[in-house]
């Protein structure tokens, strides 16, 4: 074990024997999502750098506290990339927080979420002990899949040393349109042309504007534009999107993530929503009361993040039924049995 | 096969009367959907993996979620252990049958519940068959990605509980990357919804955990899937090799341009021989390897990559190399793939089918290192793989009918999968643990991981009732094989007593 592990591993146990609980932190750029934990910080600041990284094997594998544009950086030097785009809400996110807040960005219907690109981690666990699960191989269904278990557990069950994830070449060429269209519309056109075979990589409507981007070899991409038709447009604003420093992202209302079926009609909630991953992800600025949005998204089939701001004593994420939420103690317990890794942080009881 | 006795963690559970056990569930279930007496239970003896054999006490077919309930519930309260069953086609074992336990057939939950095209998802059952998903959902222009080649016959429930795979994994990915919920029913019979019908949902991903727990964690009632618009190009290309080492770079060299196959599969000359015997596919039989690579999605794209793949194909000395001219050449080329394993069948009176994966840049030395482990042991091996994505299934032909045979082939297993771990791959990539390979997981874990894992079972299931010795090896279990896997001169699990 490396010194910066050890002394990691040497805090958990303190803490696990005292039963002071620790808040993880990485960069800190998340800290805002999810409940605060009032707790003395366990940094993963010292865990950092890339492990290896063989592009032929399409696998990097990193240490936690490795800044995102440290890791993107060194994919693109070789033509890959994070096909699951997390957000980098800051210059020094780290990969680590990246997969504990399990985000992903606008190319997630299109290739997959955090989690799908997750192989394998190395993790201490509550009582401090160093434990590895899933590999450096595409393909590895000895054990439990812990690896994407952790992935959006909010730092819950394990702090993440070191991961391993699926990295894929980035595409010949990108391409945006634009289209002036209502919320219906646009909700419509998405999942029209999602269910056609289209090199399509991204899908987004706000104010009017339902932007798509066309990702693949210039002959396909191309051929779906004259498809497609609408406006050629900038495609920096996948980033701005990506990085959540566009529109309802701005707003100073509560800002609430909205999870639902891609093709649920306009939610009945007041303000217009950023609406990303197709029609999936709802991105809703409003002082609308937490139950009020969260009837919304449960009648759709969804669920909804009190994502920043708002009422702190509002659940930030959607409540769980009582026996679900009781199975999620019991894995907790299982891994972090003193309860000191992120107490609350996901949910009071947790 | 398996020497060993496997205690479940809470103890052996009471064993119950027979007769007490057929009146409980006649109970709770009709009574067409009970089976006892030697006769009408032995079809359930065995799943895929045939060379285990073992009668339950009873086997059990409900046709309803409330029936699953019910009949968990009572088992619990009677501490009877439930072995659930898709359609039986798994490779390692992990529906095999314990003489103590019910077995749960889920083969009546056979209906696709809905197709959603705007959302692009499917609800479907758990006994409905992989292929019948595509099969329904094909008029939308959609279908469902993963294709275990068990896909006509194998059950979409046992595909979750594996995790299986199939030949487009490298670029679709397994089951966990194409099922977006889950319903269960635990032990205690609870209904629980895992995931939404969104992309993702609240709470832990316990969709992803449950996906590859090989039934140890609950009994799955319900699956939805995802499905993708069926891709309008595609191209199958063909390329024979001297040797298995340029088969490999070449496949590396692909994947290193940036290109991702459909599909990229490798046999070496004795899978060759035995796939162009059995069904004349038109395959190089004078090859050392062979590689089949299928391009598929947007035309355009399509044309461009197999142009690319043709070009690198030739740089690493690819001969006979051969593009399907129309589907029908697309389908008899990969018909001598798909039938390796019954070709070999034909070659050998049996054969034991490995499921290692290793990164791809092992491929040439670990195939290397099996030649000589299968010399040692003096048996032959046949080799076809996923090798898009590293995933090796070396068959062993063996001759049940020659003493010691068996055992031989059960050795060299156990030392394929060593030299998997060993070159930083894994046991299994997409057959499951089982109760095949629960001894190599001792050798792939360490004794505090698998007490990760049997606390993430108990959290399931305090008792262990779901499929017990299974999966998941007791660490006395891995003390008592410690001799078997000592590697240089260091003892695996010192920290433990020895028997």
């Amino acid at each position: 074990m490396d010194e910066a592990v050890e002394r990691l591993a040497a805090t958990i146990r303190d803490a696990a024997d005292s039963g002071r609980p620790l808040a993880i932190r990485g960069a800190g750029s998340k800290d805002f999502l999810g409940h605060p934990v009032a707790a003395d910080t366990l940094s993963t600041a010292d865990l950092r750098g890339i492990v290896a990284y063989e592009p032929s094997e399409l696998v990097v594998t990193v240490r936690a506290g490795t800044p995102l544009a440290e890791v993107e950086a060194a994919l693109a030097g070789e033509g890959q990339m994070l096909a699951f785009e997390p957000p980098r809400l800051a210059p020094e996110s780290t990969i680590g927080g990246a997969l504990a807040a399990g985000l992903s960005g606008p190319a997630r219907p299109f290739r997959g979420a955090a989690r799908d690109f997750v192989l394998g981690c190395r993790v201490l666990d509550g009582r401090g002990r160093q434990l590895v699960f899933g590999g450096q191989v595409m393909k590895n269904v000895a054990g439990y899949d812990v690896s994407r278990l952790l992935t959006g557990s909010m730092g819950c069950l394990a702090v993440l040393l070191e991961v391993s994830l699926k990295v894929l070449p980035r595409p010949a060429t990108d391409l945006s349109v634009a289209l002036e269209c209502s919320e219906d519309e646009a909700i419509d056109t998405m999942c029209r042309l999602g269910g056609r075979a289209l090199p399509l990589s991204a899908a987004a409507w706000a104010d009017g504007v339902l932007r798509l981007r066309l990702s693949g070899a210039r002959a396909a991409v191309a051929a779906a534009r004259t498809v497609i038709g609408g406006e050629t447009t900038d495609a920096a604003y996948w980033e701005a999107v990506r990085d959540q420093r566009t529109g309802n992202f701005l707003s100073s209302l509560p800002l609430w993530r909205v999870s639902v079926p891609a093709a649920t009609p306009p939610l009945d909630l007041p303000g217009s929503p950023l609406i990303d991953w197709g029609g999936a992800q709802r991105w809703i600025a409003t002082e609308a009361e937490a139950e009020v949005v969260r009837a919304a998204a449960g009648a759709a089939g969804g669920h909804a993040t009190r994502y920043r701001g708002g009422d702190p004593r509002v659940p930030a994420f959607h409540p769980l039924p009582e026996p679900l939420l009781a199975l999620h103690r019991r894995l907790k317990a299982a891994l972090d049995p003193a309860g000191i890794l992120n107490p609350g942080r996901l949910y009071a009881s947790l | 096969m398996s020497a060993l006795h496997e205690r479940s963690p809470g103890g052996d559970p009471p064993r119950v009367e027979p007769a007490r056990l057929a009146a409980a569930l006649r109970e709770i279930l009709p009574g067409h959907s009970v089976l006892t007496g030697d006769e009408a239970i032995a079809p359930f003896e065995c799943d895929g993996l045939s060379a285990y054999r073992q009668r339950p006490a009873a086997v059990v077919l409900p046709e309803t979620v409330d029936q699953v309930q019910a009949l968990l519930r009572r088992m619990s309260a009677l501490g009877v252990p439930v072995v659930t069953r898709g359609a039986g086609t798994g490779l390692s074992g992990g529906a095999l049958p314990l003489a103590e336990a019910v077995l749960l057939v889920m083969t009546r939950f056979d209906r696709i519940l809905s197709v959603d095209p705007a959302n692009r998802c499917a609800i479907v059952q758990p006994g409905v068959t992989n292929a019948a998903i595509s099969e329904a959902v094909r008029t939308h222009g959609l279908y469902y990605a993963p294709d275990p080649s068990s896909q006509i016959a194998c059950s979409i429930g046992g595909n979750v509980a594996e995790n299986a795979g199939g030949v487009h994994c490298l670029k679709y990915g397994l089951t966990v990357n194409n099922v977006r919920s889950l319903e269960i029913v635990t032990v205690d019979g609870e209904r629980l919804r895992l995931g939404s019908a969104a992309l993702d949902g609240p709470g832990f991903d316990l969709t992803a955990l449950l996906t590859g727990s090989e039934g140890m964690l609950g009994v799955i009632t319900e699956v939805t899937v995802d499905l993708l618009p069926l891709p309008p190009g595609r191209r199958v290309l063909l390329a024979a090799f001297d040797s298995v080492r340029a088969a490999g770079d070449a496949v590396a060299t692909i994947i290193a341009a940036g290109i991702v196959p459909a599909g990229l599969e490798m046999m070496d000359a004795p899978a060759i021989r035995a796939a162009e015997a059995f069904c004349q596919a038109g395959y190089p039989e004078d090859a050392a390897a062979m590689l089949l690579c299928e391009l598929d999605g947007v035309e355009d794209d399509v044309i461009e990559e197999a142009s690319r793949v043709r070009r690198i194909l030739e740089s690493h000395g690819a001969r006979d190399l051969r593009e399907a001219v129309d589907e029908a050449e697309q389908v008899r080329l990969w018909q001598g793939r798909k039938s390796a394993f019954p070709a070999v069948g034909r070659i050998a009176p049996d054969y034991y089918c490995m499921d290692g994966t290793i990164p791809r840049r092992e491929i040439a030395r670990v195939l290397e290192g099996i030649d000589e482990l299968a010399a040692k042991h003096g048996l032959a091996v046949a080799n076809v793989f996923h090798a898009g994505d590293g995933n090796l299934h070396p068959l062993i032909l063996y001759d049940v009918s020659r003493p010691g045979d068996l055992e031989k082939a059960e050795r060299l297993g156990g030392e394929i999968l060593e030299l998997c771990v060993k070159a930083g791959g894994t046991i299994t990539g997409e057959h499951g643990v089982g109760k095949e390979k629960i001894d190599q997981m001792c050798v792939q874990f360490s004794p505090q991981e698998l007490a990760a894992f049997h606390g993430i079972k108990a959290a399931f299931d305090p008792r262990g009732l779901l499929n017990p010795g299974k999966a998941v090896p007791t660490l006395a279990r891995c003390a008592e094989l410690g001799g078997m896997h000592v590697h240089g001169g260091a003892l695996p699990h010192p920290e433990l007593e020895r028997f």
